[in-house]
Parts: structure tokens; sequence; C-alpha cells
């Protein structure tokens, strides 16, 4: 019998990413009940990230590798909700899950803004598969129009179809930017040189991941091949420190660095473009997760990550994590412990290929992270008039002086004494930036108890 | 001198102490208002309270934290804004009206508002109220900038991320100092301002002091131009300040900052130290303060926080020399207004440590008090 709003699922999974997605149908395939909770308007999170319908695009796979592994679980997404195995809710932003006394209670609101209405979901179990968003590191000039993120840029044109500008620098670190680059260049634009803060030496010190990884590798191996066929130039140890044109990118300063991501004095070289796509890797978005008391723990790129067991149990009995809320590792190994999970809260045991398979891509991650993590240098490209925190236009100059000289030790700290993080984004673009320049080193996974903002009168209404 | 506990309360004792010719050390096993003083929301309120001990070291406060204004960077906020509180019905009022004559008689400074008038001084009230109280003394300082400044003023040594893991001893049982994984920091006299924690402390001098937590919640909207000119809060927050119910009360307190964003809070539940989140207690809030100001309905709110209030059995903070254990003073406690009780709490550390006369009578706050009775020794 088809599930009706009131009821109480079997399972509540939050994101419809990779690891959502696959969680979703594969949990239906074995017989539950399934909120599927979403923020965006299509299922398919970052990667799968689809073009609007009224855009046209013929082949929105011609952006996207494993293509095939997605429409497939689209399709059963469809079948399953036809047959009301699986309540999708697109375009519901969760603010928070809370325990009731017999089941979880997923909260969320309709809408971009959380000016939409409410709604609630009652589930046995729950599911965190929110992902990750891209971590920046400010620099000077960060700010000028022009600069953009790389995952934003990226997801502009799988999304929109339109590209930051003709003449693109990538740069920050990670393998991300490899990926943008071939798809920024792939859509017409030219890009001179990818610029890298880390290396891909740290690969080579892992020959037995990389080994075990064959895909992984192709994977490298293509991005490698479009850029070379594109013209791309790949810098590494190299970082954006400047930028120049004040309405408008004309220009950016391209730095040597040192093994520290000190600069190298003197070694700067302008290169015209306008636009730079930017990005540090991407940091898992947990706030869901760490309000409800999920245990966290630090990733070799120093982010925080959800503690998870061999059957992506988090630490709080009835809720299980996937894909990158457990460690950033990609799309496969997002769909790959998507799957364990459904198995696991179906009761179902696993098979043996599908829990070897999650750990050599968990190990490929590991390296990945290792490879990229931003080292203690960076900060020294910061002059003390960069803004930080864009949102309250807080400087680098005034984040030290709150622990230099008013004994802030922490993001929370800095925050109450300088007000950096308490603007709309509430941290989550400074956050990572904030922690470094505070010396934080137990790194707390920043606590938001609301994911989004939800209005006064929606949080007032009475459930149901 | 060693204070332990770098929260406004602390700061407070470091910087009457500092005034006070005392040499100084505070220390934290965290950062600079890491506690619940960054939880805090700063207001500096007699309103709320009832004519006691509670309300006359309220009244010292607020004359303090009116000279502190003027010694200390406005980084710290203070606002004299004044507090609103309102009464739904006639009842409501007729207790309210009470309520204010004996702050009155209590030294608390008041004018009565008919319901008609509300709406003069705070235009995006509710229409219908039948009437309130408007308590100009009732002010408000940023917490952990006020926290810092008092610090950085006080001219203390600080030692951040240092744990106390003991309270040492003398021969004769006497407090010589503390101990930390960075070393001891020895002196005669050792005040315990770790707030909430407060009783841990005290267990390693020896000693009990039964500070519990209180877990209160607090919503904050978007950056609004001021629409809530003034603290404001209905009538029946001061019945929840009061209670020694473990269950939930909430009762909202609605004011606007300088930054922008609206604040409400707090609501007073006694859950231990439970940090997850209760959808319960912020649907309450939320719709407390929309029933105060209509328009607030369609703001968003983006971010929620928690706090746990250190509170002792009968409310009162413990401020003073612990007899059972000579050298250790203690002030803590303070429940839900140690930023506004912090420098009268502060001037009474200061008085006992250089042995002159206190600024008001400190007997009501004895940390002793709860073990009369109860313990042979
Ligand atoms: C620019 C870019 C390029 C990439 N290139 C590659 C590549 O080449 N190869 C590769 O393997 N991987 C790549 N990745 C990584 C890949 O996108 C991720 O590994 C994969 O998408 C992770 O899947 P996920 O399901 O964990 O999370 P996501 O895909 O991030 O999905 C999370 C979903 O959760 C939703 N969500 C989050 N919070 C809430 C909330 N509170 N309420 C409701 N919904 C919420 C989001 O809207 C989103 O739909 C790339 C990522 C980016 C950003
Ligand atoms: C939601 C909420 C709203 C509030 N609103 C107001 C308000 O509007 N007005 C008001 O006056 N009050 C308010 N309060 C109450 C007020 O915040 C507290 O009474 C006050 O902050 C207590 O200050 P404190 O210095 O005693 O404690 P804290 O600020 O908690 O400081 C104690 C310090 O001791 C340290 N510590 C503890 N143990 C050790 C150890 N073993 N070694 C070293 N260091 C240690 C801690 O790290 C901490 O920094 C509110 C509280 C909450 C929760």
């Amino acid at each position: 019998m088809p599930i009706s709003p009131s009821d109480t699922h079997d399972l509540a999974v939050i994101g419809a990413g990779p690891a959502g997605l696959a969680a979703a149908v594969t949990a239906a395939d074995l017989g539950l009940t399934v909120a599927l909770v979403d923020a965006a308007a299509r299922p398919g999170g970052q990667f799968y990230r689809q073009p609007a319908a009224g855009l046209g695009a013929a082949r929105p796979q011609a952006l996207h590798h494993s293509w095939g592994a997605f429409a497939r679980r689209a399709g059963r997404l469809a079948a399953h909700r036809t047959a009301g195995r699986i309540r999708y809710l697109a375009e519901h932003h969760v603010w928070a899950v809370t325990r009731e006394a017999a089941h979880w209670a997923v909260h969320a609101v309709r809408g971009p803004d959380g000016a939409g209405a409410r709604a609630e979901v009652a589930a046995r179990t729950v599911l965190l598969a929110t992902g990750a968003y891209e971590r920046q590191l400010p620099f000077p000039g960060w700010t000028v129009p022009g600069v953009v993120g790389a995952g934003g840029a990226q997801a502009m044109l799988k999304a929109g179809l339109v590209v930051p500008g003709r003449r693109i620098v990538v740069a920050g670190s990670g393998p991300l930017l490899l990926a943008v680059a071939g798809s920024l260049a792939a859509a017409g634009a030219t890009v001179p040189v990818v610029v890298e803060a880390g290396g891909y030496a740290g690969y080579a010190r892992a020959p037995r991941t990389l080994a075990a990884n064959p895909r992984k590798l192709v994977e490298g191996i293509g991005h490698a091949a479009a850029l070379r066929r594109y013209g791309v130039r790949l810098r590494t140890r190299s970082a954006i420190t400047a930028v120049h044109g004040t309405d408008r990118v004309e220009a950016v300063t391209l730095t040597r660095l040192d093994r520290d991501w000190r600069p190298v004095a003197g070694s700067g070289l302008r290169i015209p473009c306008d636009a730079l796509a930017v990005g540090h890797g991407l940091v898992p978005q947990l706030d869901l997760a760490t309000a409800l008391g999920c245990a966290t723990r630090r990733t070799p790129d120093g982010t925080a990550a959800l503690v998870l067991d061999g059957r992506q149990r988090t630490t709080v009995d009835g809720v299980w994590a996937a894909g990158e809320t457990g460690g950033v590792g990609g799309a496969e190994l997002a769909l790959c412990e998507g799957e364990l999970a459904a198995h696991d809260i179906a009761g179902r045991a696993p098979g043996g290929v599908l829990l070897r398979h999650r750990d050599r891509l968990r190990r490929f991650a590991g390296v990945m992270a290792a490879a990229h993590a931003p080292r203690a240098g960076w900060s020294d490209w910061l002059r003390s008039d960069t803004e930080v925190c864009r949102c309250e236009e807080v400087t680098a100059g005034r984040v030290r002086e709150a622990v230099g000289d008013l004994g802030a030790r922490d993001t929370r700290t800095v925050k109450l004494l300088t007000r950096a993080g308490m603007g709309w984004c509430q941290g989550r673009m400074c956050g990572p930036a904030v922690a470094h320049l505070a010396g934080e080193t137990a790194l707390e996974a920043g606590r938001r108890l609301l994911a989004c903002p939800v209005t006064l009168g929606e949080l007032a209404r009475e459930e149901r | 001198m060693v204070i332990v506990g770098a929260g406004v309360v602390g700061a407070a004792c470091a910087y009457y102490a500092g005034r006070a010719g005392l040499s100084v050390a505070v220390v934290d096993r965290g950062a600079v208002a890491g506690g619940t003083t960054g939880a805090g929301e700063g207001n500096l309120l007699v309103s709320d309270k009832e004519p006691g001990p509670e309300l006359a070291l309220a009244l010292l406060s607020t004359r303090l934290w009116r000279e502190l204004a003027a010694e200390l960077p406005p980084e710290i906020e203070y606002e004299t804004k004044g507090g609103l509180v309102v009464a739904a019905d006639e009842p409501g009022l007729t207790s309210l009206r009470a309520f204010r004559a004996a702050q009155g008689a209590a030294g608390v400074e008041s004018t009565d508002v008919p319901g008609d008038r509300l709406r003069d001084l705070e235009p995006h009230l509710a229409h219908g109220l039948a009437g309130g109280v408007l308590y100009p003394q009732d002010a408000q300082v940023q917490p952990a900038l006020a926290a810092a400044h008092l610090l950085r003023a006080s001219g203390a040594r600080l030692h951040l991320g240092a744990e106390v893991t003991a309270v040492l001893r003398g021969p004769g049982g006497a407090v010589r100092g503390v101990r930390t994984p960075r070393g001891d920091l020895l002196a005669p006299a050792v005040v315990n301002a770790t707030g909430t924690w407060a009783g841990r402390l005290a267990t390693l001098a020896g000693v009990t002091v039964p500070v519990l937590p209180r877990r209160g919640y607090v919503l904050v909207t978007e950056a609004l131009p001021r629409v809530v000119r003034r603290k404001v809060y209905a009538a029946d927050y001061v019945a929840d300040v009061a209670s020694g119910s473990a269950a939930l009360q909430t009762s909202a307190v609605v004011e606007g900052t300088p930054a922008g964003p609206v604040l409400i809070g707090a609501s007073r539940e006694r859950v231990g130290f439970d940090r997850t989140l209760s959808a319960g207690v912020l649907r309450r809030l939320a719709a407390q303060a929309a029933a105060l100001f209509p328009v607030l309905a369609e703001v968003r709110v983006i971010r929620t926080y928690q706090g746990f209030r250190p509170y002792l059995p009968d409310h009162l903070p413990a401020i003073g020399p612990d007899p059972r254990a000579p050298g250790l003073l203690h002030a803590c406690g303070h429940e839900g207004a140690g930023i506004g009780l912090a420098p009268a709490t502060g001037r009474l550390i200061a008085a006992a440590l250089t042995g002159t006369a206190g600024p008001l009578d400190a007997q009501p706050f004895r940390p002793d008090r709860f073990t009369e009775g109860t313990e042979p020794e």
C-alpha cells in the first residue's frame, strides 16, 4: 500500500545526491518505505547536477562520466515513486532532525531561502547523505567580481550551461580543479593554467592504493588528457596571491609556494584573465549530524567528517550516513556507501564485493585528502586588510587581534569577539580560515543547530 | 591570587582585584568567554528581580556597569536601552503592578505604561496588550567583548588552554595554588569562577558547592532595521526565572542588537548537559516572540544556540571565602544573570581579598550555606 505523508516511514534519507539516491532506491528494493528529502529541484546532488528542463541540453551526459550509474538509479526512483514506496520531497531544505518519543522527526522548509511552508517527515531510521560544500581560503582580492568558486563554476555549467568568463584561471587545491578546468575548456572557455597549491607527488607514495583503484587512475588520466588537448598547463606548488582589477578581474598574480605553502618572495607572475575559479577541496556538510550528537573525526585534509563503523552507522543509534558526510571521496564511493547503508538499515548483510569496493575507495580518498591538505603557511598570503569573513566584513587583522590580544582560541570565540561567521552563511565560508588563524587544534565541527534559515512563523507552527 | 575561569565573572574579579593592587593570574582550560559567557545574551536586568539579596547585587552592578562603560572601550556595546515588561491581560497587569511597587521600595526605577501607550514605545508590539511597566535601568552589553576588555584592562596574566586538574593544599589545609598540565600556579588565594563547572572545581578542593546546569536556547534572526527598541518580555518571565522546576519554561525576551539581528531568548530547563536540539523548545520561543511582535513571523531565524546556566538550589550565587578551605573563594552560580551580576561580584571578591569592607552584605551568598547541618565537619 502506498505510503501517506502522515505515516512513519521505515527510513528518511536526507540528500538525493549519489549517496542518498543509491540508498533510497536500494532500501525500497529491499522492501522499506522511504522518504527522500532534498533541497535541490532534481535528484543527483553535486555530481549529477542536471541542466534545468527549459535549457534544452541535448546531452547532459557529455558533462559527466558514469552517467549510466545515475540514470539507472533515477529510473528506479521513478518506479518506486509510482509504486508508492518512495516519497520524494524535492526542494525541501531540512533545518533539523530531532529525536521524538518513538521516531525521528525531519523538519523541512520549502523553497531556497527558507521562506516557504514547513513540512515534517516521521521515520524510524535516518540516513544523512548531505554531501559537502567547497572550502574557500581567502587571499587578497578574492572579493573582486569575477572570482567564483571552482565548484560553483562547475555547478553553473552543469545546471545552467553558462561559463563565468572567457579566459578563466582555475586555482586552489584538490583533484576537482582538473575536472573543473576540463569542463570549462570543453564549454569553450580558455583556461591558461590550473594552479594547484599541493602536488600530485603524494599519490605516487601510495602505489598500492593507486593500483587497487584503476577506475580512479583512468579518471585522472582522462582529465589530464583532456587538459592537454585544450592546451591547459598545470602549475603545482603555486597559488594565486593577488587579483588585479576593481570592478572586475583583469589579471591575477601567480606565486610559487614552499613546502608549507608560504609564498616564495619574488616569484610572482602576472596572468591576464577575466575570471578566476578557485576552491580548496570540499568540506563535509555536517550540521544535521552534529546537532544530533554524531561524533566527528579529523580527516587528513583538515576537515571534520563523521565517525562511521563498517556498516555506515554513526555514533548515534538509528542514524546512518553515506557519501561525503563520512569524508570526501567522490561519486563512486558515495553510490557504494549508500547501497551499503541501505542493506544494513534493512537488516540485510551486504555482499563482500560491495564492502571491499568501499574500503578500497575510502583508502584512495585518504591518499587524495593528504596530497591536497592545506599547509599552515597559506595564511602568509593574507594581508591584514584581507577580508576573511565576507558577510560581516571582518579582516584577517581583526581576527589576529582577537586571538593575540583578547584571548580567542577557536572559531567560536573569534566569532564572539569579531562577528566573523555570524552573518548569513553562518561561517560556512570563513570557518576553515578562521579555525586556522585561531590556531584551533581540536577542530570542532562547526555546530549549527539550524541547517538552514527558517522563518519565525514556521518555527512557531504546530507540527502536522 | 589565581582566578580559575575566564568568563565574565572571572574577568570582573580580575578587574577589581587588579585595581585593588593585587597581582592576578587568570587560568582557563579554553578561551576567554568560551564558557557560558559566550552563550549569554548580555541583558543587565533589574526588572526581573524581586526585592532581596539578588536585587541588591543587581542594583550595585547597574551602577558599576555604568562606570565600566566609561572606562572600557566602546566595543563592549554598553547600552542603557531600558526594559519593557508587558502583560497580556488585566490579572497579569495587576500582579505586574504589585511587583513593580515592591521593587520601587527597594530602589528600582520604573514607570507604568497603559495598554494604549505601549505602541508609542514599541511601535511593532502586538495590539490588545493590557499594559506594561518600563524599567529605564535595564541595560545591555556584549558579554564576550565585555569579558575580554575587562580582562585586558585588569592587567592580569592569562593562562589559556590550561585546565585546572588539582587544587593544591598546604600542610594546614590552606589552599596554595592550582595544578595544570602546563605547570603549577602558586598563590595564597584561589578564586573559583568556573561557572557551570564550579561544582567540579570545588570537589578538587575537597568541598561541595552544588552548581547544576540549566539549559537555555536563544534564537537569532537575520539582520533587520530596528524593529525592537528595548528589551521586551511578557510578565510571566519573572515567574519562570524564579522557578525551581525542572520542566521546560519559556518566556521570550525579545530585543534588537546594534548589528541588526533580533535576539529571542531564553528557555529554561534542567536536562543536564544535553546538547541535542529540541524542536519543541524552539517552537515555544518562536511562538511567544511572534505573539509579542507579529511582524517577526515573516523574519528568518538564521541561528539558534544553547548554553548551560550555572544555578544553585536557592537561585543565588556563591560569592566569597569558603571557611572549609582557607584561601579558596567562590564566585559562581549566577544562573541567568551572571553577566549582569559580574561587577558587584568582582567588588565583593576584591573586598574579601583585601580585608576591606564590602559594598553590601555578602551573607546570603556564603558558599558553605548548602552544607549546614548535613555535613558533620
Ligand atoms: C565541481 C565538482 C566536481 C566533481 N568532480 C568529480 C569527479 O570528477 N569525480 C568524482 O568521483 N567526484 C567528483 N565530485 C564529487 C562528487 O560530486 C561527490 O563525491 C558526490 O556528489 C558526493 O555525493 P553525496 O551524495 O555524498 O553528496 P552530494 O552530491 O553533495 O549531495 C548532497 C545532497 O544533499 C542535499 N542536502 C544537503 N543538505 C541538505 C539539507 N539540510 N536538506 C535537504 N537537502 C540537503 C543537497 O542539496 C544535495 O542534493 C565533484 C564535485 C564537485 C563539486
Ligand atoms: C541562553 C542563555 C542566556 C543568558 N542570558 C543572560 C543575560 O541576558 N544576562 C545575564 O546576566 N546572564 C545571562 N545568562 C547567564 C550568564 O551567561 C552566566 O550567568 C554567566 O556567563 C556566567 O559566567 P561565569 O564567568 O560564571 O561562567 P563561564 O562564562 O562559564 O566561565 C567559566 C569558565 O571556567 C572555565 N573552567 C571550568 N572548569 C575549569 C577548569 N577545571 N580549569 C580551567 N578552567 C575551567 C570554563 O572554560 C569557562 O571559560 C545567560 C545564559 C544562557 C545559557
